[in-house]
């Protein structure tokens, strides 16, 4: 156990059931998160990241393993006073209004009155409904509901929050307001562990991935590292020669040329500027030079492979 | 809750107008002693109260069969036990709330039959304090069964669990009475066996009976307890006992379920 880690996992098991109607929703996980990383954890559906962050939050006993949740068994009432969580099916006490729901929460946190009076409009204000603190909540939207549950997980300061698919009901405006508090989560030196189908977001906001299967950690890196060495440019012009070709190896590899484009390789980024200007000496009418990140999607196929998910 | 409410308020308008009437029929043709003008609204607020303990125990198991449950299957449960809180006190929590609920709804209930009772009738109920609590023992009773089997069953499930327990108690009492009325031993060990499952009928009865009419003493019978085979005070404890147990079992097998 190492006190200075946020979330740590070893050996994490959980089997539902006996015999041979046994299934294996996570077989071995093995995870360390660091305080202040926003980790994102990737997976099909059916991977058993669900699981997973129960049995990392105390809410599911694993069939073996340990995990430890800022350096104390999970279900300990003083590890969770310090995390925040957003259930996947975000379902409330649907008769209470936003301001009471979040007067509630604050309650079962134990925070002093003073403090959560002060913190609730802060927090609506943060996830935009402050419109709303005196709505009911069986009268939100989908997106509503889920503003109201991410107030409901920031709403102690926690140390560490988990996010279970925090934006599936959110609309592109809702999806930016969490990439932005997760943004802002960040610096305030929180940490996230975010469990999300939208690679998209996972990619601006995460520091690192981890790359679930069948409940078995396939991979975890840092996500620039996960992007190094796939850089690929592609370079659209007039007036490539063999002998240009051959010169742009200085550069790049896997170098090819069909029609008007020319695809490479490169080794490094800050290249593209170089060989761009030697091109033009060379006399090549360049119209336009990309940069071709391979996209987290990609990388998310070529680890977890397409037959997951179901 | 305010369904509820208004329904009992509603049921107490009628009770209170039933009452009104037999009074001024009363008055017109007065009963001849004081014994069976007793026995009559003596049956009367029986049968008031009879429903009440009905009704209590409708409403204590249909708002409470689904709050575990009905939480955990939508995740609802989700964001409150991942708080700093113990799993135990969530179920001490909506147990103490649904008490509470339960309790101002036999007294506004019963109190009110009672309160008709004395007002329109000017009769008193006998003992009205310990049958009062007997119905509200009751009522906690299945409210602790019902929040034990929210733990590990559906809501459906539950319902039929509790539902089907108290079938069984009623019945069961009733067979008790009638055979202790026909001597019939066999029969009344099957009321005993039915109220040991669940001794929800056996209070109604042994309420019945603190709060009978002298007539109904002397008479042995009535159609709400039979003086014959009058559940004991260790039934009574009994039913404490199982409210405990129940609860503490609620309490431990929802600390240790998966969420």
């Amino acid at each position: 156990m190492r006190e200075n880690l946020a979330i740590q996992a070893v050996g994490l098991r959980k089997v539902y059931g006996e015999g041979s109607g046994a299934k294996v929703a996570v077989a071995d996980l093995h995870l360390e998160v660091q305080r202040g990383e926003v980790f994102g954890f990737l997976g099909p559906n059916g991977s058993g990241k669900t699981t997973a962050i129960k049995m990392l939050l105390g809410l599911t006993h694993p069939t073996s393993g340990e995990a430890n949740l800022l350096g104390l068994k999970p279900h300990l009432a003083l590890s969770r006073k310090k995390v925040g969580f957003l259930p996947e099916h975000f379902r409330f006490h649907d008769w209470l209004t936003a301001g009471e729901f979040l007067a509630l929460h604050g309650r079962l946190y134990g925070m002093p009155q003073d403090v959560s009076r002060q913190r609730i409009p802060e927090l609506l204000e943060l996830v935009g409904l402050a419109a709303h603190a005196n709505k009911m909540l069986r009268t939100f939207s989908k997106g509503m509901l889920q503003r109201i549950g991410l107030a409901q997980a920031l709403l102690n300061q926690p140390e560490v929050v988990f996010l279970d698919e925090p934006t599936s009901g959110l609309d592109p405006v809702g999806r930016r307001l969490v990439r932005d508090i997760i943004r802002q989560l960040r610096q305030a030196g929180t940490t996230v562990f975010l469990n999300s189908h939208l690679l998209s977001e996972v990619e601006i906001t995460c520091d690192r991935v981890a790359f679930i299967k069948n409940g078995v950690v396939l991979q975890t890196s840092p996500l620039k590292q996960l992007f190094d060495g796939e850089l690929s440019a592609q370079v659209r012009g007039r007036g490539f020669t063999p002998a240009i070709l051959e010169e742009l190896k200085n550069w790049g590899d896997n170098i090819r040329l069909e029609g008007e484009t020319v695809y490479l390789s490169l080794r490094r980024e800050d290249d593209l500027p170089l060989l761009n200007r030697y091109l033009v000496y060379a006399g090549v009418e360049v119209y336009t030079v990309q940069l071709q990140k391979s996209s987290l999607e990609e990388l998310f196929i070529q680890i977890v492979g397409t037959d997951g998910g179901l | 809750m305010l369904a509820a409410l208004i329904l009992g308020f509603l049921f107490l308008v009628i009770y209170g107008l039933g009452l009104h009437f037999i009074q001024i029929q009363e008055a017109r043709d007065p009963i001849p002693t004081e014994i069976i003008r007793s026995e009559i609204y003596n049956f009367l607020l029986l049968a008031g109260l009879y429903v009440v303990n009905f009704l209590t125990v409708m409403m204590t198991v249909l708002t409470s069969v689904d709050t575990l449950s009905g939480e955990i299957a939508s995740g609802t449960i989700h964001t409150i036990v991942s708080k700093p809180i113990r799993r135990w006190e969530v179920v001490a929590g909506k147990w103490l709330g649904f008490v509470l609920m339960l309790s101002v709804y036999v007294s506004l209930m019963a109190g009110g039959v009672a309160l008709l009772g004395g007002w329109i009738g000017d009769y008193t109920i006998p003992n009205f304090a310990s049958g009062l609590s007997l119905i509200w023992l009751n009522g906690v009773m299945l409210l602790s069964i019902s929040l034990l089997g929210g733990t590990f069953l559906s809501t459906l499930a539950n319902g039929v669990l509790v539902f089907g327990l108290y079938g069984v108690a009623f019945v069961g009492g009733w067979i008790e009475q009638f055979g202790s009325l026909m001597q019939n031993p066999s029969a009344v060990q099957i009321g005993i066996i039915s109220s040991l499952i669940l001794p929800s009928e056996a209070l109604w009865r042994r309420a019945a009976y603190e709060m009978r009419s002298p007539v109904v003493s002397a008479f042995g019978f009535s159609p709400w307890t039979s003086t014959t085979s009058v559940p004991s005070v260790y039934m009574i404890l009994y039913a404490v006992l199982l409210t405990l147990l129940a609860l503490g079992v609620a309490m431990y097998l929802f600390s240790r379920r998966d969420l």
